[in-house]
């Protein structure tokens, strides 16, 4: 009785007894949400735009941060090593195209996801050894500061990186539904043969796709970064993405988003309100329980295109 | 149509329909293997401005193949591939495409979940010159070009008599009407050479019907060449200017319809022979 009361009762009084908090809770969960969704996204255009599940996504952050932060210690102007670091991962896409996606035009998809694991450990190896493997601080010069709007605590990055994520967003959106190129990269993602019966070449368009989902994964890598320091760990957010996707769908970019910020709002108020009852760190899990029930009810996430088999 | 204009009675022999002087695409010597296979050996026809060519012959007799060559998804090892004057050591599909060559495939390849009028719109990818950033705004000249092309679609679809199916998925609909989006979209690309791997495939006779018209139309309207691979020999007979036959890699026959039909060698390629 105890125990029911303290799991279904309880939380729901604490949660009526401060709206404020509550409210900053949910902001929290928000922005945090938001760096969620960030990684997501660069999974989502690569899935869009070639089938492909790109397993190599968090390294690719990783690497991104890393190229950028060496540059900065060795001296490197922060454009400049900005610049740069686009410029390499640009290069990556490139070799990516060269090396792994060419030779394995027309194979099933789950061999070229067995590839994109065999690049994942490639990135994470290379960028350790290009860059070396201590923690590294990311100065981006955002002040880390918090402060108070009608009394609901909010912090100054938080802000910042939403407003990033949103620019980004709607960059994306546009550049896909609404661009000849981005109509090329749907097709592409359909049908590699008819794509190329088209006049689609095929080369350009991956080159195209894995340069932007590793722009994406420089913003990403960027914003983690300065929050947590440039570390090996940050290759194991997109482990915290993966529930993202499932809830969003794996082909929308606005589910990504939105899939992102419900992951975010949740395992904070899980953590907050419930986890004091069961002892605490709902928030290593709450992500992955809710994917799982997604995976029983709607399998194709929120925004996913719907499954439909001809029989 | 002007398709029997002035060949005097339609089953007359020998005498080709409609006269075609321009070589459009010319292959010579030209030999495919894979591994031990030899696909094609030594094969050489002619493709003339304007004329419907049919290629037919056994399964497995190497017409797919003889496509997939002239589009640039097979390279030969020997022979030489003359298109529009042009002799090409190695063509890329997309550069095929670019050159005016359009195709569709015997087992329909569409995007499946985008829609037919998107599905057609890939067609006008090439021809879209304007900068991606007013395109992404959809504004200024980028947005006067899309109507363009869109116009130009919705008289195509208008044409294949496809209107109510513009915003269905793809992958919903029937097989027939499948494979009129799919030769939509080759036709959006305003090719001069089309490629159409049995068009008719798996087709009921009403579809059959509905499809030569369509052939026919294109041919005549905007005086697209084709190179057609067909099964049904009715069909063959009916629509194309000339025919070659294939078996086994092999060209064992060339000519009007008419001509093929009364070949020794491809009675025995269909009917089968044995060789005492």
């Amino acid at each position: 009785m105890h125990v029911l009361m303290s799991v279904l009762v309880q939380p729901f009084l604490d949660i009526a007894s401060s709206p404020e908090f509550f409210l900053e809770v949910v902001i929290g969960g928000l922005l945090t949400g938001v760096m969620y969704s960030l990684v997501a996204l660069g999974f989502v255009l690569i899935f869009k735009a070639s089938g492909v599940f790109n397993f190599a996504q968090g390294s690719m952050v990783l690497f991104a941060a890393l190229t950028l932060v060496g540059l900065m210690e060795h001296g490197v102007p922060e454009w400049l090593a900005l610049a740069l670091s686009l410029v390499v991962m640009v290069a990556l896409a490139y070799l990516i195209e060269r090396w792994m996606l060419r030779p394995l035009v027309n194979q099933e998809p789950i061999i070229l996801f067995m590839a994109t694991i065999g690049l994942d450990y490639v990135l994470q190896g290379s960028g350790q050894i290009a860059w070396g493997s201590n923690v590294k601080a990311l100065d981006v010069g955002i002040p880390d500061k918090s402060f108070t709007l009608h009394g609901v605590l909010l912090n100054q990055f938080d802000l910042v990186a939403a407003v990033v994520a949103a620019v980004l967003v709607v960059a994306l959106a546009l550049f896909f539904q609404k661009t000849s190129i981005g109509r090329a990269l749907r097709a592409v993602a359909d049908d590699h043969q008819a794509a190329l019966s088209v006049g689609i070449p095929l080369k350009t368009i991956w080159v195209v796709v894995w340069s932007v989902a590793g722009f994406v994964g420089l913003v990403a890598g960027i914003m983690w970064g300065a929050k947590s320091g440039v570390q090996f760990s940050l290759a194991l957010i997109a482990l915290k993405a993966l529930p993202v996707l499932i809830l969003g769908g794996f082909t929308s970019v606005p589910g990504a988003i939105v899939g992102g910020l419900i992951i975010g709002v949740g395992e904070k108020i899980a953590e907050v309100y419930w986890g004091p009852y069961v002892g605490g760190a709902i928030e290593n899990w709450f992500a992955y329980m809710l994917a799982m029930v997604f995976l029983f009810f709607r399998p194709q996430g929120l925004f996913g295109e719907r499954i439909i088999e001809r029989i | 149509m002007q398709r029997s204009e002035g060949s005097g009675p339609p089953d007359a022999t020998a005498a080709p329909r409609r006269q075609f002087s321009e070589i459009m695409l010319k292959v010579e010597e030209v030999s495919l293997s894979f591994g031990g296979l030899n696909a094609l050996s030594g094969i050489s026809f002619e493709v003339r401005k304007g004329e419907v060519l049919a290629i037919i012959g056994p399964n497995g007799a190497g017409k797919s193949s003889m496509l997939n060559v002239i589009n640039g998804f097979y390279w030969p090892q020997k022979g030489r591939i003359t298109y529009k004057g042009v002799t090409r050591p190695h063509m890329r599909p997309h550069e095929a495409a670019a050159s005016g060559i359009g195709r569709t495939f015997q087992n329909i390849a569409l995007f499946r979940g985008m829609t037919t009028l998107d599905n057609i719109m890939t067609g006008r990818n090439l021809l879209m010159r304007k900068n991606l950033l007013w395109q992404a705004l959809h504004w200024g000249p980028a947005r006067r070009e899309e109507i363009e092309h869109r116009q130009f679609v919705e008289r195509l679809i208008d044409f294949l008599e496809i209107q109510d199916i513009r915003r269905t998925p793809v992958g919903r609909l029937p097989y027939g009407l499948q494979k009129r989006v799919e030769l939509c979209r080759a036709l959006a690309m305003e090719p001069d050479l089309l490629l159409l791997d049995e068009p008719m495939a798996g087709m009921n006779v009403e579809e059959k019907e509905d499809m030569c018209r369509f052939i026919l139309d294109v041919n005549d309207e905007f005086g697209t060449t084709m190179v057609l691979i067909e099964h049904d020999m009715g069909v063959v007979m009916d629509i194309s200017d000339h025919v070659v036959v294939l078996d086994y890699g092999r060209k064992i026959a060339q000519g009007t319809p008419d001509e093929v039909r009364g070949n020794q060698n491809v009675i025995d390629a269909y009917l089968g022979v044995s060789h005492v």
